[in-house]
C-alpha cells in the first residue's frame, strides 16, 4: 500500500505541475531502476514495435499506470515516435496515465447491467466517494472506473473493488460496501 | 474419468466464480478428502453451465443432479447426505417456478430441455486445465483426421458444405473465408482467433474460452492446415484474465503433447499459436482494427478491399474468426457436414449461443439451433420476464442490433430473419426489456457507448453519432421539438451510408429499430414530455394528489418559484410550467399528497392558467 | 484495362485505378476533402475519413468512398444521384458542426478547403449543432495549432510521420475528442519538430498555420528612426505570382521588388546574394575536408553536408546528436545575409546596429525558428529580424492595396542584392549541390568548367546520386529531400556505410519552392515542377552563372572579410550545432552503446 501511495503522492505532484503550466507536460525523472525495469519489459518482447500493446500492458501491470517518461522510454526502446506512443496509450480505455486508487472501484456498465439499475449505482458511488468517472480520491484510496460488461450478467448489476465481484449491487448497498475498505 | 463412481462438476465460469464457486470447490474437495473418497470421487472444476442466474452450480454425475446457489457451508451435506447416504439435498435442486417442483435430473430442466449445445459441448463438463479430460472428449481427433486424411482443399470443402458461418456478426460463410485466404500465395500466412467480445451483455466467447479452449486451439490448427499458416494468434480481451490463464495453460499443454508446435501428428504441419491482448477498444472487434490493434497501432479499421485475406496482419494474407466460429470445426470435420446442415434454417446452418440477459427469469448462456424463435428462447428457456412485468422487446446485436417486439416472437431466428426485422445477429447478446424500460432511453444508452468506442476515424461515425445522442439525450429530457425525429431519421441512414467500418455502419441501428417499433413513445416524449416507463427524470412531474392534500399551504410557503396555488383548507395544485422540480414540495409535505408521477393532469393546469 | 460506368459515360483506366481517377479521366470531378497527394513525389494520404467523396456503386449496400475504392470491371457508378448529394452534404454539416464558425477572422480564409467544399456544397443552414471539441491553442516561433479546426484529415499526421519521419504529430485520443497533436498534448516546441511547416503546407483548414509576423514589419517600416532592409529568397519569386492569380511558375522578381520598395523598405536586397557567399564558405570548406580526407587526414569527417535548411538542422540535432561534426558549419544564408547585413553594410551607410531591421521573406517557417536561435544574435538582438513567408508577403501586398499586377520591373539594390545564377537555384532540390559544385570545380581545378548545368544532379527523386569528375578527383554526391530521404542517408552515415563525398539535404519535398511558406499547391505537384522550372530559367538568364564570379562577393571578401574560411569568416558566417535529445533518450543512448 505504502509503494501504491508513493506513486500516487509522485503523479499529484506531477499533476499539479501540469496544471501550473498550462498543460504542458514536465518531465519527472525516473530512477534508473525503473528505466532498467522497462528495459527488460521491451527486450523481452525484442523491442518490436509490434509489441507496443503487450509491452504497454506488462509496464502498466508494473507501475499501475503510464506516466509520460515511461512512455517515453518505451518509445525509445521500440524506435517509435513518443506521439505514437501517447496516441496509442489514449487510443485503448485499459490504458491509464493516472494511477488507480488502492481500491479501485469498477462498475459494470454493460447492458445486462445497465437495464437493472447500474446507472444508480454508479451515481452513489460517485456521490460517496466525491469523485467522477476515471478520478481517484485526494487520499488515493479510491477510484471510480466503468466497464464494459465482465460477463456475468447473472449477477447484474455488478462491481468489482479490486478483484473481488459484488454482484446484484443496488445503490443502498454502496455504503456497505466502501466500508468494508474504509477502515 | 472412468475409474470413478461420481463425477463433481463444479462451474468455475466467471459468473459463478464471481459468487465464491472456488471456495465451494475448495470445501467439497476438503469434505472429499476428510471422508476418504477421493478414489471414487471425482471433482471438476469445469467451464460455464450456461444457467448463470443461479450460480454457484454443482453439478453431480452419473445421475444429472443439479444444484444452484450452492454457498461453500452447504459442502459437507452434499457431501454427506447426496455422496454418502445418496439422498438429494433438496433445498439445493432446482425448482421449476411454473410447478414449484424440484427437478431432480437436469435434462428435464425448461432451461436445457430446448437446447442443444454444439459450440458448448464440453463447457460445465470437463476440467478446462486438464488436456486428458478434453482429449477424452475428443479433442484433436478432427485436427488428426484431416492430417492424415483430407487434403486442406477437402477440409475447407467440408467446411464450405456445412453452410457455417461466421459467429461474430455479420455472417460471412467461414468455407469461403478458408478459401479466399488459401487462394492468395504468400510465404507466411497467419490464422487470427478474434476472442475481443466487445459487445456489452455478451460472454459466450468467453465461456468457451474458459470453458473448452482446446477446440478453439485445434480449430485454428485446421484453419492453419486449410490455409497454408504456420502461426496463429488469438486477439483476447485483456478483461478477461481467467480465459487468458485458462488458454495460456491449454497452449502449454498442447504443445506438450505435440498437438501445437513441430510436425504435429508426425505429419510436415507445423503450426504454433500465441496470445495477443486487446487493451479496451470495441471497434477492435472489427478485422481491420483487431489487426492493426495486433500490429501495436491504434485501432483504428481500414477500408475493406483489400480484405484481410489479401493483406491482413503485417501485410499477409490472414483469416480471422471469432471464438464460437472455431469452436464449431472440430465438430463438423467429426460428423460431417451433412450432420451439421441438417440442423438450423436453409440459409443460417447449426446452432448459436445466445447470452440471455436483462429483465428476464434464466439469465444466462444458451445455444439452440438456428431457427427457434424468440418466444422459445425468452419464455420458454429463459423462463419469461422477471417479476411477471410485461414484455416489452428483446434488444439482440448489442450496439449494432436493434430492438425486436412482441409481433417478432415467433419468428424463426437466423441472419436474414434478424437482419430483416431491422436487427442483426451479432454475437448474440440478447437483453430483455420490460414495461419499465424507455425505448428512448435504451437507444441513448447504445448511442452513449457508440460515442465512447467510436475510433474516430471517419466523420459520420465521430460526429454523427454524437449528434445522435445529443438529440436523444435532449429529447429524453423534456427539450425534443419534432424536428429532431427527422434529424434522428435523416442522420441516421447517412451513417448507416457512409461510415467506414461496421461500427459506424451499424451504430445508428438502435435509433431507427426504435424509431420504426415505438414510435409513439418517441412521440410520447416530444409532443406531451411524457416518459410511459418514468424512466426519463426530467419528465416526471409533481403532483399533488386531491384525495391527500388537506390545503395546508406548507408546500404552497416553500416553494421557490411559487409554482404551488390554492387556498387553505383547498387542494393545491402545482403550475408544471414553473415548477423547478426541487422537491422541496414533497419533502415538506406530512400527507404524502406530493408523488413523482410520469403525467400530470393537463387539462386542470390548462384551465388555471 | 477494365471498363466502367460513371455517370452514364464510359471509361476504360488500368486495373487498380481509384473510381475518383477514372472519374478525372471524363472529366468528373468528385469532391474530397481528406485525400490529398503529391504524386511525382509518392506522397499519399488516403485514409478514408472525411467521406466527402462518396458514390454510389451498382450492386454495394453502402456508398462507396471514391478515393480509395478501386475501379472494376462493369462497375456502374454514380457520383450525383439524391442518396450521394444527401449523404455528402449531410457528412459536410456534420464537419462544420464540429468546426469553428469564425471563418471572418480564420488565418486560411479564403485558402481553406473546407469553405470550398462549404461554398460549393450550398450549405446555407447548420441543422446539426452541439457540442464542439476544444482544445489548448499552442504557439511556437513558426507554426501555430489551433486544432479546434482540426477535422482529422490526417494530412499533417501522414506529412510529419511518413514523408519526414519527425514524429512530432500523431492521432491521439479515440472518438469525438480524437486529434492530431504532440505527445502528451505538450506544446510543438517541447517536441521533436523540426518547423519544416510541411503540415502547414497541407492542412486544409486553419487548424495549422504560420504565426504571422507582418505586423512587426509594418511598425518596423512605420518608424523613421529605422533603416530597414529586406533579402528575398530565391524560391519566392518562382511562386508569389500564383497568389495573384499569375500561371504557376511566373517569375515576378521585379514585380516583388518595385512591390517591397513601394511598401516602404529602403532598401531591396536578394538573399541569393548570400547564397553566393554560402557557396564560398561552404564550397570552400568542402574542398578543405576532402583535400584533408583524401592526405589522409583522420580527423576529418566526410561527407560534408550543407546547413543552409534550417529544418534540416533542426532534425539532425534532435535525432542524430551524434553527428553534429558532419554536417558543413557554414551558417543559411539568411543568416549570412544577416551578419553582413548588420557589420559590412551597416558601416557602410553608418547606421547603427540597433537602427538597422533585417527582414526575410522566406519560402520557409523553420526561418522564423532560424532566426530567433541565440546563436544568431549579438548582445540579443538578432541578426535577422523577422522573417515573412511568401503567403504573408502576398498577404501584405494586398493589404496595402499595391496593384501587383500592374507594377513595373525593379531591380534590388546594390551591393547586397547582386547575385550569380548558383544563388538562384539554392531554391530547387540539388541546387545547392550544383552550385557549389559550379565553385569548387574551378577553385580546385583552376580551370574554367565547360558546361555549367550539372543536369545529373537535378530532378524529383526523393534520393539521387551522382559522381561528378573533378578534373580527376571523382566526388560521390549525394541529394536528399524530404526529411525521410534525409534520415535514410544519415542512417548510413551513422552506420558508416555511407560512400559519398557531400550530401546535400533539403527538408521540404522538392526543396525551398515546396517549402512550408509557400502559396497552398493543394496536392497539385505540377505546380512544384513549374516553379523548379522558373528557377532554372532564371539561373539561365543570369550573366553570371558562378557565385565567385559574382563582383559584389568578390568586393565583400576584399574590403572585408578577406579569403573564404577567414577568421573574420568564421566568426560571421559559421555556426555550430546542439543536440536536443531529451535527457532520458541520452541516458539510454549511452546505456545501449554500451
Amino acid at each position: 500500500m505504502s509503494q501504491k501511495l508513493s506513486i500516487a503522492a509522485e503523479v499529484f505532484a506531477y499533476m499539479e505541475d501540469l496544471a501550473g503550466t498550462d498543460g504542458i507536460a514536465v518531465k519527472v525523472n525516473l530512477s534508473k531502476e525503473k528505466i532498467e525495469k522497462i528495459n527488460q519489459v521491451c527486450n523481452a518482447y525484442h523491442n518490436d514495435p509490434g509489441e507496443l500493446i503487450n509491452v504497454l500492458h506488462e509496464t502498466q501491470h508494473e507501475f499501475g499506470y503510464l506516466p509520460a517518461e515511461v512512455q517515453d522510454v518505451i518509445a525509445h526502446n521500440l524506435h517509435l515516435s513518443v506521439a505514437h506512443v501517447y496516441g496509442v496509450v489514449t487510443f485503448y480505455s485499459f490504458f491509464s496515465m493516472i494511477p488507480k486508487g488502492e481500491h479501485p472501484v469498477s462498475i459494470c456498465t454493460g447492458t445486462a447491467c445497465y437495464v437493472r439499475g447500474a446507472e444508480m449505482v454508479l451515481e452513489e458511488f460517485k456521490k460517496e466517494l466525491h469523485v467522477k468517472v476515471g478520478e481517484t480520491t485526494p487520499d488515493g484510496r479510491f477510484s471510480i472506473n466503468c466497464l464494459r460488461c465482465v460477463g456475468a450478467c447473472g449477477l447484474a448489476p455488478v462491481v468489482l473493488v479490486g478483484e473481488k465481484v459484488y454482484g446484484r449491487v443496488s445503490p443502498d448497498g454502496v455504503k456497505a460496501i466502501l466500508e468494508e475498505y474504509r477502515k | 474419468m472412468s475409474q470413478y463412481n461420481t463425477h463433481l462438476l463444479v462451474c468455475a465460469g466467471t459468473g459463478c466464480h464471481s459468487s465464491e464457486s472456488s471456495l465451494v470447490y475448495e470445501m467439497l474437495r476438503d469434505e472429499i478428502m476428510r471422508k476418504g473418497l477421493d478414489k471414487d470421487v471425482q471433482i471438476i472444476r469445469t467451464g460455464c453451465f450456461g444457467f448463470c442466474e443461479k450460480g454457484p452450480i454443482v453439478k453431480i454425475l452419473p445421475d444429472n443432479t443439479f444444484y444452484t446457489q450452492v454457498k461453500p457451508a452447504d459442502a459437507k451435506e452434499i457431501v454427506d447426505e447426496h455422496i454418502i447416504k445418496g439422498r438429494k439435498v433438496t433445498r439445493l435442486l432446482y425448482t421449476d417456478p411454473e410447478t414449484a417442483e424440484h427437478i431432480l435430473d437436469s435434462r428435464h430442466m425448461g432451461f436445457y430441455k430446448k437446447q442443444l449445445r454444439i459450440a458448448l459441448r464440453n463447457c460445465g463438463i470437463i476440467d478446462p486445465e486438464n488436456i486428458d479430460e478434453s482429449i477424452a472428449r475428443d479433442a484433436y481427433q478432427a485436427l488428426g483426421k484431416v492430417l492424415t486424411g483430407l487434403t486442406p482443399q477437402e477440409t475447407t470443402e467440408v467446411i464450405k458444405k456445412s453452410g457455417l458461418r461466421g459467429r461474430g456478426g455479420a455472417g460471412f460463410p467461414t468455407g469461403l473465408k478458408w478459401e479466399f485466404t488459401a487462394r492468395n500465395k504468400a510465404v507466411q500466412k497467419y490464422v487470427v482467433c478474434n476472442a475481443d467480445e466487445g459487445d456489452p451483455g455478451a460472454f459466450m466467447d468467453r465461456s468457451i474460452l474458459e470453458g473448452d479452449p482446446h477446440s478453439v486451439l485445434e480449430a485454428m490448427a485446421i484453419c492453419g492446415y486449410c490455409i497454408g499458416a504456420t502461426k496463429g494468434l488469438i486477439y483476447i480481451r485483456a478483461e478477461y484474465p481467467m480465459a487468458i490463464k485458462r488458454l495460456k495453460i491449454a497452449i502449454a499443454q498442447a504443445r506438450e503433447l505435440g498437438l501445437l508446435g513441430e510436425h504435429i501428428f508426425g505429419t510436415g504441419f507445423c503450426f504454433d499459436i500465441s496470445l495477443k491482448y486487446g487493451a479496451g477498444a470495441f471497434v477492435c472487434g472489427e478485422e481491420t482494427a483487431l489487426i492493426h490493434s495486433m500490429e501495436g497501432k491504434r485501432g483504428e479499421p481500414s477500408s475493406k478491399p483489400p480484405f484481410p485475406a489479401q493483406c491482413g496482419y503485417l501485410g499477409k494474407p490472414t483469416c480471422v474468426n471469432n471464438v464460437e466460429t472455431f469452436a464449431n470445426i472440430p465438430v463438423i470435420i467429426l460428423r460431417g457436414a451433412d450432420w451439421f446442415s441438417g440442423i438450423g434454417t436453409e440459409k443460417s446452418k447449426g446452432t448459436k449461443v445466445f447470452a440471455l440477459a436483462g429483465k428476464i427469469n434464466n439469465v444466462g448462456l444458451i445455444e439452440v439451433p438456428m431457427g427457434t424463435t424468440l418466444r422459445e428462447i425468452i419464455f420458454e428457456i429463459g423462463g419469461g420476464v422477471k417479476n411477471g412485468k410485461k414484455f416489452k422487446a428483446v434488444q439482440t446485436g448489442g450496439p449494432s442490433g436493434g430492438c425486436l417486439t412482441e409481433k417478432h416472437l415467433d419468428t424463426p431466428i437466423d441472419y436474414e430473419s434478424l437482419l430483416a426485422a431491422g436487427s442483426m445477429m451479432g454475437s448474440g447478446g440478447m437483453i430483455v426489456l420490460d414495461e419499465d424500460d424507455c425505448m428512448v432511453s435504451v437507444a441513448k444508452f447504445y448511442l452513449d457507448f457508440i460515442v465512447e468506442e467510436s475510433c474516430g476515424k471517419c466523420a459520420p461515425c465521430r460526429i454523427g453519432n454524437k449528434r445522435l445522442y445529443e438529440t436523444l439525450e435532449r429529447i429524453t429530457a423534456g427539450k425534443g421539438v419534432q424536428e429532431d425525429i427527422e434529424k434522428l431519421k435523416n442522420l441516421g441512414s447517412v451513417i448507416k451510408d457512409t461510415s467506414l467500418c461496421g461500427l459506424g455502419q451499424t451504430a445508428p441501428n438502435p435509433v431507427l429499430s426504435t424509431l420504426g417499433n415505438f414510435m409513439e413513445e418517441y412521440m410520447e416524449h416530444v409532443h406531451d414530455k411524457k416518459c410511459r416507463s418514468g424512466q426519463c427524470r426530467n419528465l416526471l412531474y409533481y403532483v399533488i394528489s386531491e384525495e391527500n392534500c388537506i390545503g395546508c399551504m406548507a408546500c404552497k410557503r416553500v416553494c421557490p418559484t411559487h409554482a404551488i396555488s390554492g387556498e387553505k383548507r383547498e387542494v393545491h395544485q402545482i403550475n408544471q410550467d414553473i415548477c423547478i422540480k426541487c422537491g422541496a414540495c414533497m419533502e415538506k409535505c406530512q400527507f404524502d399528497a406530493i408523488s413523482l408521477q410520469n403525467d400530470y393532469p393537463r387539462v386542470t393546469v390548462m384551465a388555471n392558467c | 484495362m477494365i471498363e466502367l460506368t460513371i455517370d452514364k459515360k464510359k471509361v476504360r483506366v488500368e486495373q487498380g485505378t481509384t473510381i475518383l481517377k477514372a472519374a478525372q479521366q471524363v472529366g468528373i470531378e468528385i469532391p474530397t476533402l481528406c485525400h490529398f497527394e503529391l504524386c511525382d513525389m509518392g506522397i499519399e494520404n488516403r485514409p478514408g475519413g472525411c467521406r466527402v467523396c462518396v458514390v454510389e456503386v451498382e450492386g454495394r449496400r453502402n456508398l462507396a468512398p471514391s478515393c480509395i475504392t478501386e475501379a472494376e470491371d462493369g462497375m456502374v457508378v454514380k457520383t450525383h444521384n439524391i442518396r450521394v448529394l444527401n449523404a455528402r452534404t449531410t457528412v459536410l454539416k456534420l464537419i462544420i458542426s464540429d468546426h469553428p464558425f469564425n471563418c471572418l477572422v480564420c488565418a486560411k480564409s479564403g485558402h481553406c478547403e473546407l469553405q470550398s467544399l462549404a461554398t460549393q456544397f450550398g450549405i446555407r443552414s447548420l441543422p446539426y449543432e452541439g457540442e464542439q471539441s476544444h482544445y489548448r491553442k499552442d504557439t511556437s516561433p513558426s507554426i501555430i495549432r489551433d486544432v479546434d479546426k482540426c477535422i482529422m484529415c490526417r494530412r499533417c499526421e501522414m506529412m510529419c510521420n511518413e514523408v519526414q519521419t519527425v514524429g512530432a504529430l500523431a492521432a491521439v485520443n479515440r472518438g469525438f475528442m480524437s486529434v492530431v497533436a504532440p505527445a502528451f498534448e505538450m506544446n510543438l516546441v517541447d517536441s521533436p519538430c523540426t518547423y519544416c511547416g510541411q503540415c502547414v503546407s497541407v492542412c486544409p483548414t486553419g487548424a495549422l498555420t504560420e504565426v504571422d509576423h507582418t505586423n512587426d514589419i509594418i511598425r518596423a517600416l512605420s518608424d523613421p528612426a529605422k533603416t530597414v532592409v529586406v533579402q528575398t529568397a530565391p524560391a519566392v519569386r518562382a511562386a508569389l505570382g500564383e497568389e495573384f492569380g499569375l500561371d504557376p511558375g511566373t517569375l515576378v522578381t521585379g514585380k516583388m521588388v518595385a512591390a517591397l520598395r513601394e511598401m516602404g523598405f529602403d532598401y531591396v536586397f536578394d538573399t541569393d546574394f548570400s547564397a553566393d557567399l554560402t557557396i564560398m564558405e561552404e564550397g570552400t570548406e568542402l574542398l578543405q575536408r576532402i583535400r584533408g580526407h583524401l592526405a589522409g587526414d583522420s580527423s576529418v569527417r566526410l561527407p560534408i553536408l550543407t546547413s543552409c535548411c534550417p529544418g534540416w538542422v533542426n532534425f539532425f540535432e534532435h535525432n542524430f546528436p551524434d553527428l553534429l561534426d558532419v554536417p558543413s558549419t557554414a551558417k543559411s544564408p539568411q543568416q549570412m545575409f544577416g551578419a553582413i547585413a548588420k557589420s559590412w553594410f551597416a558601416g557602410k551607410i553608418g547606421v547603427n546596429r540597433k537602427d538597422l531591421i533585417v527582414v526575410s521573406i522566406m519560402p520557409c517557417l523553420a526561418k522564423k525558428y532560424e532566426c530567433q536561435r541565440d546563436e544568431f544574435k549579438t548582445d540579443g538582438s538578432p541578426d535577422v529580424d523577422f522573417s515573412i513567408s511568401t503567403r504573408e508577403l502576398a498577404a501584405f501586398i494586398k493589404q496595402a492595396n499595391i496593384d501587383f499586377l500592374n507594377l513595373p520591373d525593379e531591380d534590388f539594390d546594390d551591393p547586397l542584392g547582386e547575385s550569380s545564377g548558383a544563388g538562384v537555384i539554392f531554391g530547387n532540390t540539388g541546387g545547392v549541390i550544383e552550385a557549389a559544385c559550379r565553385t569548387a570545380y574551378e577553385l580546385h581545378t583552376g580551370k574554367a568548367l565547360k558546361k555549367v548545368d550539372f543536369h545529373e544532379l537535378r530532378g524529383v527523386e526523393g534520393i539521387r546520386s551522382a559522381v561528378i569528375d573533378f578534373d580527376g578527383l571523382k566526388l560521390n554526391i549525394g541529394i536528399a529531400h524530404g526529411l525521410g530521404n534525409a534520415r535514410k542517408l544519415l542512417d548510413e552515415v551513422r552506420a558508416g556505410t555511407s560512400h559519398y563525398h557531400a550530401i546535400e539535404i533539403m527538408a521540404c519535398p522538392g526543396g525551398c519552392i515546396g517549402g512550408g511558406g509557400q502559396p497552398y499547391h493543394h496536392g497539385h505537384s505540377e505546380i512544384l515542377a513549374k516553379r523548379a522550372a522558373a528557377i532554372y530559367a532564371e539561373d539561365e538568364r543570369k550573366p553570371i552563372r558562378k557565385s565567385h564570379e559574382n563582383p559584389s562577393i568578390i568586393r565583400l571578401y576584399d574590403e572585408f572579410l578577406g579569403h573564404p574560411g577567414s577568421q573574420k569568416s568564421h566568426s560571421l558566417l559559421h555556426t555550430e550545432y546542439f543536440p536536443k535529445s531529451n535527457e532520458v533518450s541520452i541516458y539510454l543512448n549511452g546505456h545501449n552503446g554500451k
